[in-house]
């Protein structure tokens, strides 16, 4: 790791301020990606600014029939929370499947959205249940939030607050891990909204989470596995690397879809 | 058999320690002005250093001192060696190449240590490393062994022509091609035995520190054999007498091999300590030892198995490449063929056997001995074979086995091993019963109810540990004797310190050889402490790897206590007033036959102190004994491991549902440990046959160089595993004991890759079984299908 300055922003304000004034700055909402990064010398911020002490930025909130989550929610949190537990189990599920335990205390819902990693869960979730990221700025609908690998709409003075999910009648989060890293080789993301299907999919796309159009026409029509039966994704656009070639990608999506249709029931 | 003596389940008297952070581990110590290293390491696998320019590196803050290759070799001392000299066929020795501890004008592999610097702290030192302008001229680089012998391969080093190291041979080639050709059916099997990075729990550390006043210099450093390591250093690199070096291994986390080695950086350390004038650290980081530890296994192999018309095997024949990497580590020469050739009749009577091995660099991390070393690789070739040549033969793999078991000991092999006891017989009997082997239609067909394939696996294994009688390994071409030796201190009041020259970094040593202090002493195991690690409280001893602990090192001590158990009678003859031929020594308690006179252990010790009660003329006082004890064989471990696998077809993913090991390790000391020792083993042999996976691509970049990418065994990759054991004693030690240390890592991959073999109905997939890689071949079947 090479030397950096923390900082620790007391407000959204005085956080804002500091990503225009301070050189080469990067929020700290978690860092569970972050600091490995930066102590490998792979990253190498000079000024941090810690977003942990800001009040109300964490918590899980019921408003109408949408469920907003503070940017600085710990993975545990939403897995545990009884809220989330019973209008949407699927994201409770999915966030009790990031990392290990010790990812999941200090892991944020807010770090992981804005960092978009193309192997991590919460991707899948905010596209496919279609939710809307609120940033210090505006709100962004998950359409066109993620740009590519590691990229966003953010700007580079926004910062998430709030994620608002819209309840579905029926979603599920089916996931195939990659062996080392643990991460989500392909992770696929169903929900059934009363006005559309969503399939998203995170761990296959060579440049990010995507949504697969040609299932969720299929799913429309009637939402079961059996709708998916002979379906296929073209492995073009998609990552290959050691762990699984394009083609293996393609086919697990294929998989993971039916098998995530299947557990939203 | 008493609370703590042998055969007793034990806690382990270390644990405490180690599970309250109350270890003392290299990187613990920290030496007054220490200083510290940091190695930068080439980022090309072979590339010729044109230019090393230090002089901005040097202007920043903290840094001590910058040495290159150069430098190192101003100093006029050895390189590093291999201490085994293997010799091809035609009786040339094999070509070791130099290996400096700092490269020289040219780079070898990715890792290769190019220069050093020496700061105040690792940070500083890390900062300045930075800064080191490092001119390359890169090198084409030899990366897959099976092309490394190749005409037009790029050449690694000049001692070696072709690349090739020795192209070694034993058996019998002539008989064998005959019993091929004679053969009614021949299983032929091509495999790659994968490369695996050791990865210990604690990273390889090293302090060095000289001290002016007397000459000499204390090296703290990560090791499985520090005597070993003190004479190389002395003998071969030439820093220092022997002794004026002192080597302290103190507590290690894991070694499995890799810490048996004598690496560039322990070199380093202690030379730099000197020209600097401060004890100088170092700790590798975790991206360091995958690109510095030697690794394991990578055996390139074709094979072949002749069988009659009853399914009796008449001849096999095995030619291997092995990948040694670019340079020869301490072992490695020994590993693909003394300790992977000569077990390749592995429990059965093969008449005829021919084995080949091509030893060849390349420019990757080197290869040594790690858990098994070349057992695995052997057992991995004879259980592959048997298994697929009973399907090829449809008959049921465990018949096979039976049919073709070698049944009376001892039993001289085709390929110089001489077996000394076993029951394979009751070690498959009892496996197959615990297993519920009848059962497996009926679970698999469960299974295909469930959309999931269902397939079991056998390895019955056989392997050669308690390394090894020290006149025969000199003949095979072994630098050293493979002797133990012990020392047992008794002090005054009956306790007990008892000097090993093994070395324990995981295998629980301070409890195990305690039990067997207590139980010929009689005295708790509370009053006996286990010293070893350290050349100046040891005299010397040959450390621990290949299973040896506990047949040699425990018969050393066997040895000694017999020693100490005779003088004490001299001591108690006198005390009781009675003939020393009188004087019977039982559970701590010395009596004379046919009386009530008595003495206990602790007034006995006592007076062999005080020395008042016997004429010091005749018995000198004290009672402290050592001993060496040196095999006349190797030990035959073996047993029988079934795996049971469920497939997903779907995603190829594979889950092992079920483990049976039954294990014949001989006397057993502490059941509890030895089943630890099987749990970890499997669960090694799992990674290797699962999960591990060493990727070098084209360029020699190691793209499986972090966790991120390489993947290690986690307990959720393995069910609860159900281990028993038989037992035939080992008749060539005191105690019967054979070892365990490996057994599990040997067994493991080749049941692991029957089981899956049988539930995909293909053979043709290597390690890992990675989901994508099971998932491909079952696509494969299927398109053959499809077309047939």
């Amino acid at each position: 790791m090479y030397a950096f300055t923390y900082h620790r922003a007391s407000g959204l304000r005085q956080a804002t301020n500091m990503l225009n004034k301070l050189e080469d700055a990067k929020l700290l909402a978690g860092g569970q990606t972050l600091l490995p990064t930066m102590k490998q010398r792979l990253a190498a911020p000079k000024n941090l600014i810690d977003l942990s002490r800001i009040d109300g930025l964490s918590g899980v909130e019921l408003r109408g029939r949408s469920l907003v989550i503070g940017a600085l929610t710990s993975h545990h949190d939403v897995a545990t929370s009884p809220v989330v537990q019973q209008n949407l189990p699927a994201l409770a599920q999915l966030a009790s499947m990031i990392g290990d335990p010790a990812v999941r205390y200090v892991g944020t819902i807010g770090g992981s959205v804005a960092n978009n990693d193309p192997n991590a869960d919460y991707p899948a979730a905010v596209l496919g249940l279609g939710a809307t990221v609120i940033t210090t700025a505006r709100r962004i609908a998950a359409d066109d939030f993620f740009k590519s690998l590691f990229e966003t709409a953010l700007e580079a003075d926004e910062i998430i607050t709030k994620i608002s999910f819209p309840i579905p009648k029926k979603a599920a989060y089916v996931k195939f891990r990659n062996q080392a890293s643990r991460y989500a080789l392909v992770g696929v993301f169903v929900a059934k909204r009363p006005s559309e299907i969503r399939v998203a999919v995170t761990g296959a796309g060579a440049s990010g989470v995507f949504r697969v159009p040609s299932f969720e026409e299929a799913l429309k029509k009637r939402f079961s596995p059996k709708s998916l039966e002979g379906l296929t994704v073209s492995a073009d656009g998609l990552a290959s690397d050691i762990h699984g070639s394009a083609e293996y990608r393609a086919h697990l999506i294929g998989v993971m879809a039916r098998r995530a249709v299947a557990q939203a029931g | 058999m008493s609370a703590t003596g042998i055969g007793a389940a034990v806690r382990r008297k270390e644990d405490f320690r180690f599970i309250t952070g109350r270890g003392q581990y290299t990187d613990d110590i920290r030496r007054p002005g220490q200083a510290h290293i940091h190695f930068i390491r080439s980022p090309h696998a072979h590339a010729r250093i044109r230019a090393i320019d230090g002089a901005a590196a040097a202007r920043m803050p903290g840094v001590v001192a910058i040495f290159t290759g150069a430098d190192f070799a101003e100093a006029r001392l050895g390189n590093l060696i291999c201490g085994w000299t293997v010799l091809s066929k035609d009786g040339s020795p094999m070509k070791m190449a130099p290996h400096p501890a700092i490269a020289v004008g040219k780079a070898n592999h990715v890792g290769d240590a190019v220069a050093v610097v020496i700061a105040d702290t690792p940070a500083q030192a890390k900062d300045a490393a930075e800064r080191v302008q490092i001119d390359y001229e890169v090198l084409p680089a030899v990366i897959d062994p099976a092309k490394a012998a190749a005409k037009g391969t790029p050449q690694i080093h000049e001692a070696a022509p072709g690349n090739t190291i020795y192209n070694w041979h034993l058996g019998d080639a002539e008989a064998t091609a005959a019993a091929l050709k004679a053969a009614k059916h021949v299983t032929k099997l091509e495999f790659v035995n994968n490369r695996l990075v050791p990865n210990a729990m604690e990273p390889r550390a090293a302090i060095a520190e000289y001290d002016a006043g007397s000459e000499s210099f204390t090296l703290w450093y990560a090791s499985q054999n520090p005597h070993v390591a003190r004479l190389v250093i002395s003998a071969f690199i030439g820093l220092a007498p022997e002794h004026k070096l002192r080597v302290i291994a103190p507590d290690v986390g894991g070694g499995f091999g890799s810490k048996i080695f004598i690496y560039p950086e322990e070199v380093v350390c202690l030379w730099a300590s000197k020209k600097v004038g401060r004890p100088v650290k170092w700790t590798a980081e975790r991206t360091e030892s995958f690109m510095s530890d030697a690794h394991g296994r990578d055996h390139v192999t074709q094979a072949e198995m002749a069988f009659d018309a009853d399914g009796k095997i008449t001849g096999l024949k095995v030619h291997t490449i092995a990948n040694l990497g670019a340079y020869m580590s301490t072992f490695s020469s020994a590993v693909p063929t003394f300790l992977y050739a000569t077990l390749l009749s592995g429990q059965y009577e093969i008449p005829h056997i021919y084995c080949e091995v091509d030893a060849v660099y390349t420019n990757t991390v080197p290869v040594d001995a790690y858990r098994g070393a070349g057992r695995p690789e052997a057992t991995y070739v004879v259980e592959r074979l048997v298994e697929v040549g009973a399907r090829e033969l449809g008959m049921d793999p465990a018949e096979l086995r039976k049919k073709n078991f070698v049944r009376s000991f001892p039993y001289q092999t085709s390929v110089a091993s001489l077996y000394d006891a076993g029951d394979y017989h009751a070690s498959l009997h009892k496996a197959l019963q615990i297993h519920d082997y009848k059962g497996f239609g009926r679970r698999k067909r469960e299974s295909e109810r469930n959309g999931r394939l269902r397939g079991i696996g056998f390895a019955t294994y056989i392997e050669a540990c308690g390394v090894a009688p020290s006149a025969l390994v000199g003949q095979l071409g072994a630098g050293v004797g493979l002797w133990e030796s012990a020392e047992v201190r008794v002090n005054p009041t009956g306790s007990v310190e008892l000097l090993t020259g093994c070395h324990q970094h995981g295998q629980g040593h301070e409890t195990t050889f305690a039990q067997v202090v207590a139980e010929r002493l009689g005295i708790p195991i509370e009053q006996v402490s286990v010293v070893h690690g350290d050349t100046d409280k040891v005299q010397f001893g040959m450390g621990t790897y290949g299973s040896r602990s506990g047949a040699v090192g425990i018969s050393a001590i066997v040895k000694a206590l017999d020693k100490v158990e005779a003088k004490a009678k001299k001591v108690a003859a006198h005390l009781l007033e009675a003939a020393e031929g009188d004087i019977v020594f039982k559970d701590g308690k010395f009596t004379v036959a046919g009386t009530d006179k008595s003495a206990a252990w602790g007034e006995v010790t006592l007076q062999a102190y005080v020395a008042h009660k016997f004429p010091t003329s005749e018995i000198e006082p004290g009672l402290k004994e050592g001993a060496f004890y040196d095999p006349t064989n190797f030990t035959f471990p073996a047993g029988c491991h079934i795996c049971e696998v469920e497939i997903d077809p779907d995603t190829g993913d594979t889950q092992i549902v079920a483990w049976t090991a039954v294990d014949d390790f001989g006397t057993v000391i502490n059941p509890m440990i030895v089943e630890g020792q099987v749990h970890g083993g499997v669960a090694q042999g799992v990674g290797q046959a699962l999960l591990e996976h060493t990727v070098y691509d084209s360029s020699g970049q190691l793209v499986t160089g972090s966790y991120m990418d390489y993947a290690m065994p986690r307990a959720d990759n393995l069910p609860s595993l159900k281990v028993d054991m038989t037992v035939t004693k080992c008749p060539s030690n005191p105690l019967g004991i054979k070892g365990c240390g490996e057994a599990g890592a040997i067994a493991a991959p080749a049941a692991v890759m029957n089981a899956i073999t049988n539930a995909i109905s293909s053979e043709d997939i290597d390690m890992p079984a990675t989901p994508q890689s099971v998932w491909a071949a079952l696509q494969k079947v299927s398109k053959s299908r499809a077309a047939a």
